[in-house]
């Protein structure tokens, strides 16, 4: 494998967007015959190399080869047509026609115009036969599972000589048994010859079928590896971008003196899941303790987040708030329980952008007091202002549109809009990510004097630095499960959490 | 000179200037085709004049749009106003035909009432449809308005049903103080749902949800609730426009009444400045967004334009105001760019280029 040439390579793409360098000069090569992992935490570039692959997007700079020859795709059809087929993460077919139809859409077999639907369903059902799937071609794509669905997605892809596949998160909605099912099909396909870019945020997904790895980070390339010469450690280290070894202690013990812990809890989940969500977790969190949850993005943190939240429905377990089982149909529930929840995705699902910061800080306290009963300007302006100075909130007029402010600022408002509400838990989905470091520093402080006046925080963050920092306790999640929880005490640092990380549960067991 | 311009600029850039400028040019122009146009008359204690016509007859219009604002700024739209004026104005008028004395002030108070009633059923009829089953807002409100021409037509029974009362008459030209009924009414419902909304939080909850329902939900609105609500509220207003229209006539027509009055009140609002997406709205934006679209109205039968090409000329004023109020035509071809809009559009642009 490694004497031939490769099928394709890429060589030197570089991509910006306004403000963003997507790809810095970036290689991948892939042979035929091989299962080919792309690895890289969200941001690092990987859908927007697949998408300068498939002539989504152009490039400032670099080459694409296949066979030999250069190559410029100027949309997705002509990298079909060339031989570079993708399967994208949301199966994106019409789950209201026909299998054969979704197949062929776009591309019938036809005579004189009128399309062939006996030669239509016999293809389809010869494709499907080449993927041991042995369905009915005229039933509606919707009515089978969606690992179906990715199988008949594939089929259309490889129908046309494809030498290329490349599948972005396949694997994502699927459960194991579909899982191993997609890869019996994965490996089939390599042995025929096809060279297949598998990108996935599942770690043992790679090691059970991929042969070699490509790990990007920060729209650069980290390296090309052989999948057997790289332990798994190693690959969260390059995924991540630290080494264990020179991880520096962090300023300032680790926050072990455990506040009281004893006693009724004011959050106690036991065994609460959702189903293709996050696998069930039992978590307790008391009153003034400060809970980390780390693992890799898209390891289902957030998940995690939104059941406690009410944000998602648990499908599985029950949650206790003070001893009280509690269904959470809706963030209602939640937050008259005095739980508030800052979410991630600041844009899409915090901030309301054309109303102003008053409005936007005010917002969860109206909200609970009903409109009925409106807070009184004066009282507004008290707390809009008590809090604008204590976040030090910039700029400080609190009746511009919040849209106008800077994403550090934006953090801060939504801050003080769970601040105002007096919440007993309060959920902080990375609070910090995308913003400078003088902001950062400010909710770091923060969210330690909250807990020291008894609030208990649930603080998720990529970055195990500010984790540790802050937490008493921690817990860690891999490959949407909670594989284990540390008392943040000396004997935990960066390294053993990377470990956990990077091995699983079974790693705990063994001294470190 | 420098905080001159800054201040013209400010000016040119709010969102009412264009609007404005058109309705002023719009009256301009019949003052000069018609010298005393502009001139208002103290009659028998009545005001009279061409203008004080215009906000007579545009009343039943900003009743609708100010209620249709609400819906638009949830992200919704109520397609079945129309429908509304004309099964609460048949209903009120086939209440009063059935009474011995017409003229009897409790009779119409209970036939209003009545009509009322119904339309608040039907708004939630409406609210229930978008907010609890969850269908479009076009698509629920669609049946409605479809159905809803059959539901007037059964109560009229097929014919246009005439009344003579003098009580309900006056909704529609009667005079309170010197002024129009209709105007006195208008204005009252008007001040009315500015308290309402700008008083209480509905508003400012109107805003959260149509501005980003997402963030909403997450910040514990409970956003079923205000949505049904705004559909209740627009029934209300469109039943009282209806009882303008059919008073004006004396007649119920179940076929004519606040036909196509949805499409004007949709287009008044959107003049107003209130965005089709939802979020930030202007109830004074609404109302002069109808007051323009009737004194164009009214401009083209003063200036005995054909009635063939008389909706052309509408949708001409229509989109140019809408043309210059829309920012990336003014980018492009006014050269001035409003500060907000270009922030933020440039903020979203690189988050959905790259998803990494």
């Amino acid at each position: 494998m490694t004497g031939s040439q490769p099928v394709l390579t890429m060589t030197g793409i570089s991509r910006s967007f306004p403000g963003v360098r997507a790809l810095d000069t970036v290689d991948l090569r892939l042979f035929a015959g091989e299962v080919h992992a792309l690895m890289g935490e969200n941001g690092a570039g990987k859908s927007t190399l697949i998408k300068v692959l498939t002539g989504v997007y152009g490039v400032d700079s670099g080459t694409v080869t296949l066979d030999g020859a250069q190559v410029s795709f100027t949309g997705p059809m002509q990298a079909t047509s060339a031989g570079v087929s993708t399967v994208y993460q949301e199966v994106n077919l019409c789950t209201n026609l026909s299998v054969a139809e979704n197949i062929f859409i776009g591309r019938e077999p036809r005579r004189l115009g009128a399309v062939r639907w006996g030669e239509m369903r016999r293809r389809a059902r010869a494709l499907l036969a080449r993927l041991d799937l042995d369905i009915d071609v005229n039933a509606q794509l919707g009515s089978f599972s969606l690992a179906v669905q990715q199988l008949v997605a594939i089929a259309r892809a490889i129908d046309i000589e494809a030498r290329v596949l490349v599948l972005d998160e396949p694997t994502s909605s699927l459960d194991a048994g579909e899982v191993a099912q997609l890869f019996r099909v994965m490996r089939q396909l390599r042995d025929e010859g096809i060279a297949i870019l598998f990108v996935t945020h599942f770690l043992d997904q790679v090691y059970a079928v991929a042969d070699r790895i490509t790990v990007l980070r920060n729209g650069r390339l980290v390296g090309e590896y052989a999948t057997r010469e790289l332990p798994q450690l190693s690959l969260v280290e390059k995924m991540i971008g630290k080494e264990l070894r020179v991880l520096e202690r962090l300023d300032g013990q680790p926050r072990a003196e455990v506040a009281a812990t004893a006693g009724v809890p004011l959050l106690d989940a036991r065994e609460l899941g959702r189903r293709s969500a996050v696998a069930p977790f039992s978590l307790t969190i008391h009153e003034g303790e400060v809970v980390g949850l780390a693992g890799l993005l898209g390891s289902g943190r957030t998940e995690v987040a939104r059941l406690l939240f009410g944000a998602d429905r648990a499908d599985h377990g029950e949650l206790r708030v003070r001893g009280t089982p509690t269904a959470l149909r809706s963030p209602v529930t939640a937050i008259d329980r005095g739980v508030g929840f800052c979410s991630e995705n600041r844009r899409a699902e915090g901030i309301v952008p054309e109303l102003s910061v008053r409005e936007n800080m005010i917002l969860a306290l109206q909200a609970a007091r009903g409109w009925l009963r409106p807070i009184p300007r004066r009282r507004q302006d008290e707390l809009v202002e008590r809090y604008v100075q204590a976040l030090s909130i910039r700029p400080a007029d609190p009746d511009v549109p919040v849209a106008n402010l800077s994403g550090g600022n934006q953090q801060k408002v939504l801050l003080a809009r769970w601040l105002i509400t007096e919440p007993r838990l309060l959920i902080l989905d990375e609070p910090t990510r995308g913003i400078d470091i003088g902001a950062k520093t400010e909710i770091q402080r923060l969210v330690a004097q909250l807990s020291d006046g008894g609030m208990a925080v649930l603080f998720i963050s990529a970055e195990l630095e500010e984790v540790l920092r802050l937490s008493h306790k921690i817990a860690v999640l891999r490959d949407r499960e909670m594989v284990a929880q540390l008392t943040n005490d000396s004997s935990v640092d960066a390294d053993r959490i990377m470990r956990v990380i990077a091995a699983g549960a079974t790693f705990e067991g063994v001294p470190s | 000179m420098n905080s001159d311009r800054s201040g013209a600029r400010a000016l040119t850039g709010h969102r009412l200037f264009w609007p404005v400028v058109v309705l002023v040019v719009l009256l301009a122009a019949n003052t000069i085709y018609r010298p005393g146009f502009l001139s208002v008359q103290l009659r028998d204690g009545h005001l009279y004049g061409s203008v004080v016509d215009i906000v007579r007859l545009s009343a039943p219009l900003i009743l609708v749009a100010l209620g249709m604002t609400l819906v638009i700024a949830t992200g919704g739209i109520d397609l079945s106003v129309g429908s509304i004026c004309a099964i609460s104005g048949a209903i009120a008028c086939l209440y009063i035909s059935r009474q011995p004395d017409q003229n009897s002030l409790g009779g119409v108070l209970t036939a209003l009432a009545l009509a009322l009633g119904v339309a608040l059923v039907l708004g939630a009829w409406n609210g229930v449809l978008v907010a609890v089953i969850g269908i479009q807002p076009i698509i629920a409100t669609l049946i409605l308005m479809v159905a809803g021409r059959g539901l007037a037509q059964l109560v009229t029974e097929g014919q246009i049903l005439t009344i003579n009362s003098e009580p309900y008459k006056a909704i529609g030209v009667g005079h309170l103080l010197t002024l129009p009924l209709a105007i006195v009414i208008a204005l009252a419902v008007a001040l009315l749902i500015a308290a309402v909304t700008r008083r209480t939080a509905l508003g400012l909850i109107v805003e959260s949800v149509g501005g980003n329902a997402r963030a909403s939900r997450l910040a514990g609105i409970r956003s079923a609730r205000i949505t049904f609500l705004v559909y209740v509220i627009s029934a209300a207003c469109a039943a009282v426009a209806g009882f303008m229209m059919t008073a004006n006539v004396s007649s119920a027509d179940g076929n004519a009444a606040g036909l196509w009055v949805e499409l004007d009140a949709i287009l008044a609002v959107v003049i107003g400045g209130t965005s089709l997406a939802g979020g930030r709205f202007s109830l004074g934006g609404t109302i002069l967004g109808a007051l323009l679209i009737q004194t164009l109205t009214t401009t083209v039968y003063a200036m005995n334009i054909s009635p063939q090409t008389s909706l052309l000329f509408k949708a001409v004023v229509v989109i140019a105001v809408c043309l210059v109020q829309a920012p990336g035509f003014r980018a492009r071809f006014v050269r001035r760019r409003a500060p907000a809009v270009a922030a933020v559009t440039a903020g979203e642009q690189p988050k959905e280029q790259v998803p990494a």
